[in-house]
């Protein structure tokens, strides 16, 4: 199961290459999406292979709870991606689309590069989810950060290539930090003959050596928390999220942060086992309030509406970070954010590329009224911005909530207040951004004729919003008891 | 003490011979004859019988200048290094007495330039201090190194202490310091890379330029002390080159000689194959014996 | 075999100071490279049985690093214009003393960390050193190609830094950092060719168009 679910996307990726009709090749990226989505259900069926005790060599690809819902998370917004990305790239084609800045005409990369890149970062994400051996994680989120630079780089114009150096190199060198924190944890685990087999180090670990694992633990949150987007380190993620193609923006935001927060959790889940769960998960508290502060500052006087999307991301992947560093009833909406910040950011991405689509312009300033021109769209946009920020009935409402009963419990009440008065600016924030969006006053564009979407291109939109929804009314018995299982993976408390 | 003070003599005596063996390397290598190996000593023979002449800007700092750094050296060398023999005025902590002197050499003639109210000589000067900036420390710190290396606080002793069993255990350490003694010594004593001693060119000199005005005796005063420098710095190089003791004062003193002529030929040798380094990467040379000899510390330390 | 292992650490720490202090590009790829190789020596020299599995990956290691990287990078630098010149925001004595520094900080925490065995004392402080030169060469150096260089140059020192723990990983594991490792530098090669085509240079301090205060456009 788990081999066919990493070959099925590596040989679709290579096959991609090969073709030489465009039509051909989009059949086989939707396919292979949908393909590798049953996969994964059926592995979700399955469920998760059974701990490891030890006496036999563990396997360096196998699923555990966290694993499998990282990786149905995964494949399911690459499906929306790939029904998405059907209609966009015929479009792109056509049009292969104008700098709305600078006003000249780029061109596009090739389409057979793109989608065999699409195709292998799938896969990528797929070992991420499945590795069980750390090293082979590294290797698996690094392999992520290369596969997707040539995805960011799509359409070729200056802009986005700045974006993807600067995304290459500050996740590259990151990422650089969390080998040296598997170096430190491989150390810690010497003694003990632990290896860097997830089985073998939860086996042993309240045996390795303590300051050696705090080590590894900084190191190793640094290295992911910079793929993750976290704040200090999330200042590739603006740029990368604003440049590149709504697809992969979606895909970026939806699927790739996760994988490096699955890594961040691996760590986690050590530490928790070792006996560190306070330092670890301190750290974990610290840096996702400051992701959500940095997150609220830059929200205001954004003038792209990407980059805006890009900073609601991090603000996401902070409450993320504190629900697992609060542990209890927070890691459990940790871990139900990240499945409906997943849904709703890429249906948003993919709305924000319809609205580029239309109004053939980023900037904020200059789309006003979407309601008059798309309505359509205009309805997905503002759905999406009261999903996205946490309007009840959303998923992302529950976790938001879970999170702050956590924080009350605890006790930390001027956390709770931070959080919180965060939280509103960022509403506020967003809301100056999205209104006036949909409902401002179009001024001096009479007589423009209406804008038309493709129905294949909302339907992936229409039923990730209807997803998230779902999720905040009301949580499937199997859904809760997948949940609440990862999350004893995560180092629940 | 007669030993001792026979190797002070020896020193004394034979240091101005340094300078004539790497001329005339230079002059091989050239494919000239050169002048004659003891051509220093006729130089000084000359000079000490001339009539100085004094510029009339100059006061009395100029006289006192050459004096002063000669017998500055003189002090030092009582300390300097022979093969591993012990020194007459060796004692605890004598390495930072001989910096110090080194100093105050380096200041006499730094001043007797500043003196003479030339603008020529006091850019001379200001070079000279500034490449000293990075020198002295380099020095300072690889004598330090050395110390912590060999256990022993004065210069004698420690060149005592150093033997191959001391080269096997601690090779980097020694390494780094040797490199960063050979450095040391080329930009103090003015040679190529970082000075050129034959040029007369005003915009690269350093050292020859600082005493352009004097003459008659207290020429001959620096240039003796000159050659005095290079002895004493060059004896660290060949000290730390050579830690092999035999017991015997002439043995060793035979060796150590020998070492000191084959340094001469070195410096001939760099001399003949090197361009000089332009004037704004003379401090990179130095901040590299800088960084080897805080490097040999460090590593040192850290042992 | 102690004392040679150290020479060679202290040559890994002159060649980081060579990094700081050298201004020419091309000498800069070599220093990185014979850094790359004198670090792949280093298991073959621990002493002892050495397995076909270590020779090979140490060749595999020397020949990516002594080799085909810097074939890349200069063919990167010539084909992008980048110029003959390390262009660097601090002096090259700042540098330098930057680098000293670090190297004191290190020894200073290399003796902190309660390391499995101090074999040899010098490899963790080698380590950190060569990780902090990599950071010098991509903080404070504006080419694109000085930050893959700085990027190689950490990768160095990680590998020396696993060295000195004696962390084992497995053959596949190692095989597959190595390769994420030359398709990364493969992509920033590609990715530097694409920059200088479109910028006309590759200096990144000119990449500075995305930011969240002020774009040209509205300054107009």
């Amino acid at each position: 199961m788990t081999n066919a679910l990493l070959l099925l996307p590596l040989g679709a990726g290579l096959l991609a290459f090969l073709i030489r009709n465009d039509g051909t090749r989009r059949l086989l990226l939707l396919y292979t999406a949908a393909g590798h989505f049953l996969l994964a259900l059926l592995a979700l069926y399955e469920g998760p292979s059974p701990v490891c005790s030890g006496s036999q060599p563990a396997p360096w690809f196998a699923y555990d709870a966290l694993g499998l819902y990282f990786l149905v998370i995964t494949s399911l917004v690459f499906l929306g991606a790939a029904f998405f990305a059907v209609k966009y790239l015929a479009s792109e084609k056509r049009d292969p689309g104008e700098d709305s800045e600078a006003g000249f005409i780029f061109n596009n990369a090739p389409e057979a590069v793109f989608t065999g890149c699409l195709l292998f970062f799938l896969a990528a994400m797929t070992a991420v989810t499945a590795s069980r051996h750390l090293g082979m994680l590294w290797a698996a989120v690094e392999a992520t950060t290369l596969l997707s630079a040539p995805l960011i780089y799509f359409h070729r114009h200056k802009r986005s290539l700045e974006a993807t150096w600067k995304y290459l190199l500050i996740c590259s060198v990151g990422i650089a930090l969390a080998l040296m924190g598997n170096l430190f944890l491989g150390a810690a685990g010497l003694k003990s003959g632990a290896g860097l087999e997830l089985d073998t180090l939860l086996l042993n670990a309240p045996s390795l050596a303590k300051p050696l694992l705090k080590a590894a633990f900084l190191f190793i949150f640094v290295g992911y928390g910079t793929k993750m987007g976290l704040a200090p380190f999330h200042t590739w993620l603006p740029d990368a999220h604003s440049e590149s193609p709504a697809v992969v923006s979606a895909l970026l935001s939806g699927a790739l942060l996760n994988c490096a927060f699955l890594g961040i959790l691996r760590a986690h889940n050590i530490c928790v086992a070792a006996g560190l769960a306070d330092f670890s998960a301190g750290i974990l508290v610290l840096f996702g309030l400051l992701s959500i502060i940095t997150a609220a500052l830059f929200m205001l006087g954004q003038r792209d509406y990407k980059r805006m999307l890009a900073y609601s991301s991090i603000e996401h992947m902070g409450i993320l970070a504190l629900g697992a560093g609060l542990g209890g009833g927070a890691l459990f909406g940790a871990l139900l954010g990240a499945l409906s910040h997943s849904l709703a950011k890429a249906g948003l991405f993919f709305t924000s590329g319809l609205v580029l689509m239309a109004e053939k312009t980023k900037r904020i300033a200059d789309v006003k009224g979407l309601w008059r021109r798309a309505p359509r769209t205009a309805l997905l946009w503002l759905a999406g911005f009261f999903l996205i920020t946490g309007t009840p009935p959303s998923g992302i409402f529950l976790a938001k909530f879970l999170v702050l009963r956590r924080l009350v419990e605890l006790g930390h009440y001027w956390l709770a207040v931070i959080y919180l008065f965060a939280l509103g600016v960022l509403f506020t924030g967003m809301a100056r951004v999205f209104i006036p969006m949909t409902f401002g006053e179009r001024e001096g564009k009479e007589g423009e004729k209406p804008f038309t979407e493709p129905a294949d291109m909302m339907l992936p939109i229409a039923a990730f919003f209807v997803c998230v929804i779902l999720a905040g009314l009301f949580l499937p018995g199997w859904l809760q008891r997948l949940i609440n299982a990862a999350a004893g993976n995560a180092g629940a408390l | 003490m007669t030993k001792q003070l026979a190797q002070y003599l020896v020193v004394l005596a034979l240091s101005p011979l340094l300078l004539g063996v790497v001329n005339r390397v230079k002059a091989f290598f050239a494919g000239r004859r050169g002048p004659p190996l003891p051509q220093l000593y006729f130089d000084l023979y000359k000079l000490l019988h001339k009539t100085p002449v004094y510029s009339r800007t100059t006061t009395r700092v100029f006289r006192a200048g050459p004096v002063a750094a000669l017998a500055c050296l003189l002090t030092a060398l009582a300390i300097a290094p022979f093969g591993g023999r012990p020194s007459f005025f060796a004692f605890d902590g004598d390495f930072i007495l001989l910096v110090y002197l080194l100093g105050m050499a380096r200041f006499a003639t730094v001043i007797a330039a500043l003196d003479t109210g030339s603008s020529f000589e006091g850019m001379g000067a200001s070079r000279e201090v500034q490449f000293a900036v990075f020198a002295e420390p380099a020095f300072f710190l690889a004598l330090a190194a050395l110390a912590k290396t060999t256990g022993a606080m004065s210069v004698s002793g420690i060149f005592g202490a150093l033997t191959p069993a001391v080269w096997t255990t601690a090779a980097p350490v020694l390494a780094l310091v040797t490199a960063a003694l050979f450095l040391v010594f080329l930009a103090e004593n003015s040679r190529v890379p970082a000075d050129d001693p034959n040029t007369h060119l005003e915009l690269t000199m350093i050292h020859e330029v600082m005493v352009l005005d004097h003459s008659g005796p207290e020429l001959a005063f620096i240039l003796y002390g000159a050659s005095l420098k290079l002895w004493l710095l060059g004896s660290f190089i060949a000290c730390s080159v050579l830690p092999r003791h035999s017991g015997s004062w002439l043995t060793d003193a035979g060796l150590f000689t020998a070492a000191m002529f084959a340094i001469a030929v070195v410096v001939g040798v760099v001399e003949s194959i090197m361009a000089r380094l332009r004037m704004s990467k003379v401090p990179y040379m130095l901040i590299t014996a800088l960084a080897f000899s805080a490097l040999a510390l460090i590593f040192q330390v850290g042992r | 075999m102690h004392t040679f292992a150290e020479l060679i650490i202290v040559f890994v720490i002159l060649l980081d100071l060579a990094l700081a202090v050298t201004g020419s590009l091309a000498t800069c790829i070599r220093i990185a490279a014979l850094q790359g190789v004198v670090a792949g020596l280093l298991p073959l020299l621990a002493g002892g049985h050495i397995e076909t599995r270590t020779f090979l990956f140490a060749f595999a290691i020397i020949f990516l690093k002594g080799v085909v990287f810097p074939w890349l990078l200069l063919r990167a630098r010539d084909r992008s214009g980048a110029g003959k010149e390390v262009e660097t925001l601090i002096s090259y004595p700042v540098s330098i003393l930057l680098c000293i520094g670090a190297f004191i900080a290190s020894s200073w925490l290399g003796s902190r960390l309660p390391l499995p065995t101090a074999n040899v004392a010098w490899i963790v402080p080698a380590s950190l050193a060569t990780i902090f030169t990599g950071f010098l060469l991509i903080t404070t150096r504006t080419k694109a190609i000085t930050q893959v260089l700085g990027y190689l140059v950490i990768e160095n020192g990680i590998y020396i830094f696993g060295l000195a723990l004696f962390v084992e990983q497995p053959m596949m594991v190692e095989l597959a950092i190595l390769l994420d490792v030359f398709v990364a530098v493969f992509v920033m090669g590609i990715a530097i060719f694409h920059i200088s085509r479109e910028f006309d240079h590759i200096d990144t301090a000119e990449l500075s168009e995305l930011n969240d205060w002020r774009r040209p456009e509205d300054v107009k």
